[in-house]
């Protein structure tokens, strides 16, 4: 089947499109802009700085969150930094830099065109958010500071101590809250989408459940805009909050907006590895730890064996034994090359059976040599809150013994598939952040999705949605008493209904669990076309499992935690098969999707751009248990010349 | 390795505001120590649950001590006794003894209304910050970010001040209910910072004001909250916070 996915990519060099298309847009005048009505799903960077925007610039808008407040989405718990081509550092920076580090940090995935427009707004938001008084953290003469960070060899990177997300999120928040004070934007917190609601097929609406009354509701809007994150929770055990789901964009999915790229997945490689099987998620150590700590493993596998069994401690190895294979296999970027490629280097060494904790499935990221060259001090007000949280968790001082860390699933760079206007193939309903597709290509580098998710939500989308505005200007405002918004509302009754009514045996988290298993076995960081068969044949087997022996107590009436649980694990079963088509479809390796099959000789991961070069678009085929279809986005590569990707010389 | 650990757990269920509530107890047996407090609610949930029963209800989500969602009384403290300053989801299981009984609670508050067991509603948070938490910046072309010359130590003392969580765990231990150090922690921040000082006067009264009207009690200086504040912010926001008040109504 064919059928051509048209990215509306503006006409002209790559450098001059944004300014073109904000040329030639239409806009929508002060007076009209009264009454039009967005509906923003999601409070995080992208969701928050859409909705403020939005409202700021005379839209009414409405904005739900699942938590009890916007400033609890999952944004806050950003570590490092966000991305800007300002070069205060005077290290040569540039937005062209900055957008050529990105595509080449996607493994030459991503959209030309989007790429470029994210660096060149990258500069606006730094000072926007400067202006709102988030705090970055600054140099004696006053001036911002920066640090560097993965796949990149300059240092762009504005944070604010080890909390730079919570810092972004608290500036939109604000911005937010500016607006509900002035009556623009209407919050709904602790309200979940359900459905879209598609009248005479573009977005109109969403069916929303209230999480304290239990009661489903209606609202109408003339554009939907959902911005509701990642799908990294399909695998159970992720650094995502225990509530990031993709119930929202599965329900976008079903009613016809295209998948895009759902292989790609990012695992990070710095993250506390796991302990027991009553952990309930995975914590993140920041990427910026990478600016000063070594990455290491034994060179001899009997010292190996003698840390798994806990009779040697790592400090106690000399320097002559460790193999800092990180600065061995890639000299240029040594630690800090990007997040894929540090990941699949530490599974490699712990494969041979070099890990070094009681599972043997961790590698040590030490500090000892830059408490030796800066001073214990200078570490400790550089990472002390990391450090701190460290120790909270696994009982070891980091000052004084290596940490421990093993790669774990973090970010998805796959999402619902956008234009250039972010427009997904559903008209009138957009998607922003993390829960879009466009702008990573096959991996993302760190402190990329602070900037991706305010640049959506500052400067793009605020312009974008206007080009389809403008059409809606003589569109009066919708009842939710049309039969669209009836039948979609019964479908989600029905739905629930059904989970309702099986009263079986099993728990939610005891499936979701088996689920997280499945996915990270067979569709986890090395795959396979037989592993990924298995995997979806056991995904299958165990959604068999899901209907007949889930249990819901309670009602549907009031809280009822578990109910919300079992709707997002329901979606996440598509979502999981969703990611294993699409692994199994790609033959070849890029980025954060690595297939065993396609790898050089030295296990680097082998593109294939002769077959390859595209964006994988998925499209549901009216049932969850049918396989979906696949639509190709060629890629288009103007400015940037494809090559493979190089981190050793 | 950390040593497995058996104790009584009294948790609260209330069915909604209006419900009395009490306290339900269990035996928790054989409990790792590298359990976090959440995931050990975890395991007891999984036992109701098994058991036919409902759940315990609380707020939890990121489980990392940042988005300030969890919320519970451990043992007559907001978040239980951590160190160094944590939330609930950093306190772990080797911090308590076998044959310990762990009591655990809502936040109480006037202005927290319990939802669910151990679920409240702090949307008076957000009203106090929508009153004037932020400084009024329109998106589009600010100057450029390095126009604004921020000495460092201004930056970090506004920084440490920005870091609250707005977990409204210094409600919880004030005897009065008071909101000061979180009202004080934000228009700390943003008086430390010229971006904010257009608009100190304003906020400062305008925070004031919204937290009197929802219900908070006034501040008597107990220090209660700053000894119980997962990001350690100190009091000496609430004296600025007062001065902020005060030069504010001498010039209306």
């Amino acid at each position: 089947m064919t059928k051509i996915i048209d990215s509306r990519i503006p006409e002209g060099p790559v450098a001059e499109k944004w300014t073109n298309y904000k040329a030639h847009q239409k806009l929508v005048n002060p007076a009209n802009k009264r009454r039009l009505d967005v509906i923003v799903v999601g409070t995080g960077l992208a969701g928050a700085s859409a909705a403020a925007s939005l409202g700021e610039m005379g839209f009414r808008v409405f904005n739900f969150c699942i938590q009890d407040s916007p400033r609890r989405a999952h944004s806050i718990a950003a570590q490092g930094g966000i991305n800007a081509a300002k070069n205060y550092q005077n290290d040569g920076d540039s937005v062209y830099r900055l957008f050529y580090d990105t595509v080449k940090g996607g493994d030459y995935r991503a959209r030309e065109a989007n790429v470029y427009r994210l660096a060149e707004v990258s500069n606006s938001i730094i000072d926007q958010c400067v202006a709102q008084g988030v705090p970055f953290a600054r140099e004696y003469g006053g001036m911002l500071d920066n640090r560097s960070f993965g796949g990149a060899q300059v240092s762009r990177t504005f944070y604010a101590k080890g909390q730079t997300g919570q810092q972004l999120l608290l500036g939109a928040y604000s911005a937010l809250s500016c607006q509900v004070n002035a009556g623009t934007v209407k919050l709904y917190t602790r309200y979940e989408m359900l459905d879209v609601v598609i009248v005479d097929g573009r977005a109109r609406g969403i069916i929303a459940r209230n999480l304290i009354t239990g009661k489903l509701e209606r609202f109408a809007a003339h554009a939907v805009v959902i911005a509701t994150g990642g799908y990294g929770n399909a695998y159970f055990l992720s650094t995502n909050a225990m509530g990031c789901n993709c119930s929202a964009a599965m329900s976008c999915y079903r009613k016809g907006a295209y998948f895009a790229n759902p292989s790609y997945v990012q695992i990070h490689p710095t993250c506390i590895p796991i302990h027991g099987d009553k952990q309930s998620k995975l914590t993140l150590m920041s990427e910026s730890l990478r600016n000063d700590g070594r990455i290491w493993v034994p060179k001899k596998l009997e010292d190996a064996k003698k840390l798994q069994e806990g009779t040697l401690r790592g400090e106690d190895i000399p320097d002559e034994d460790r193999d800092f294979y990180l600065e061995r296999r890639y000299p240029a970027f040594g630690n800090l090359v990007p997040r894929d490629v540090a990941s699949r280097a530490a599974k490699e060494r712990c494969d041979k059976g070099f890990g070094v904790n009681n599972t043997g499935l961790a590698v040590f990221l030490d500090f000892k040599y830059a408490i030796d060259r800066l001073g214990k001090d200078v570490v400790a007000a550089r990472y002390g809150n990391l450090f701190d949280m460290y120790e909270e968790i696994t009982d070891d001082d980091p000052y004084k013994t290596p940490m421990m860390i093993y790669p774990a699933v973090h970010y998805t760079m796959g999402g619902i598939w956008v234009d250039y206007e972010l427009q997904t193939s559903i008209k009138g309903l957009f998607a922003i952040g993390e829960c879009n597709f466009s702008d990573h290509g096959a991996n993302r580098l760190g402190a990329s999705a602070l900037m991706q998710g305010l640049a959506d939500g500052y400067f793009v989308l605020p312009y974008t949605i206007q080009n389809y505005l403008a059409d809606q200007i003589t569109v009066p405002r919708f009842s939710t008493d049309l039969p669209e918004f009836a039948e979609a509302e019964k479908a989600v009754t029905d739905r629930i209904t059904r989970l309702m009514g099986i009263q079986g045996k099993r728990s939610v988290d005891s499936i979701h669990k088996e689920l997280g298993h499945i996915m990270w076995e067979y569709v986890g960081m090395g795959r396979t076309a037989e592993g990924l068969q298995e995997g979806l044949k056991q995904i299958k087997a165990l959604r068999k499992v899901f209907y007949s022996e889930l249990f819901v107590p309670g009602s549907t009436e009031g809280v009822n935690v578990e109910l919300e649980k079992a709707i997002r694990l329901e979606d996440f079963f598509v979502m999981g098969e969703l990611i294993a088509y699409d692994a199994l479809n790609r033959n070849e390796s890029c980025g954060g999707h690595f297939r065993e099959e396609y790898q050089t000789e030295e296990g680097e991961a082998k593109r294939d751009d002769e077959n390859f070069f595209y964006v994988g678009c998925w499209e549901y085929q009216g049932d969850d248990e049918k396989e979906p279809a696949l639509y190709k986005e060629p890629l288009v590569y103007e400015a940037i010349k494809v090559q493979t990707r190089n981190y050793k010389s | 390795m950390d040593k497995n650990i058996s104790f009584k757990l009294r948790y609260w269920r209330q069915n909604g505001p209006k419900d009395k509530g009490h306290f339900d107890e269990r035996e928790m047996k054989d409990i790792p120590g590298d359990t976090s407090f959440l995931e050990m609610l975890d395991i007891l949930n999984e036992q109701l649950v098994n058991e036919g029963k409902e759940p315990f209800v609380f707020d939890h989500d990121c489980r990392e001590g940042i988005c300030g969602m969890c919320s519970l009384y451990i043992n007559g403290t907001p978040h239980g006794k951590t160190e160094r300053g944590a939330t609930t989801c950093q306190l772990y299981m080797r911090k308590f003894k076998d044959g310990d009984t762990i009591t655990v609670e809502p936040w109480r508050s006037a202005g927290f209304p319990v939802i669910k067991d151990c679920m409240v509603d702090r949307t008076a948070f957000d009203k106090i910050i929508q009153a004037g938490g932020y400084v009024t910046v329109r998106t589009g072309q600010p100057q450029d970010a390095n126009a604004i010359l921020i000495p460092k130590q201004d930056a970090d003392e506004a920084m440490d001040c920005a870091s609250c969580i707005g977990c409204g765990a210094c409600v919880a231990a004030c005897k009065n209910g008071s909101a000061m150090l979180f009202v004080s922690s934000k228009v700390s921040q943003l008086a430390l910072l010229p971006q904010g000082r257009p608009e100190a006067a304003r906020r400062a009264k305008a925070m004031v004001a919204k937290m009197d009207e929802l219900g908070f009690g006034n501040c008597t200086n107990t220090r209660a909250c700053e000894a119980v504040c997962p990001k350690c912010e100190s009091i000496s926001n609430i004296a600025r916070l007062n001065r902020e008040f005060i030069k504010a109504k001498l010039n209306d």
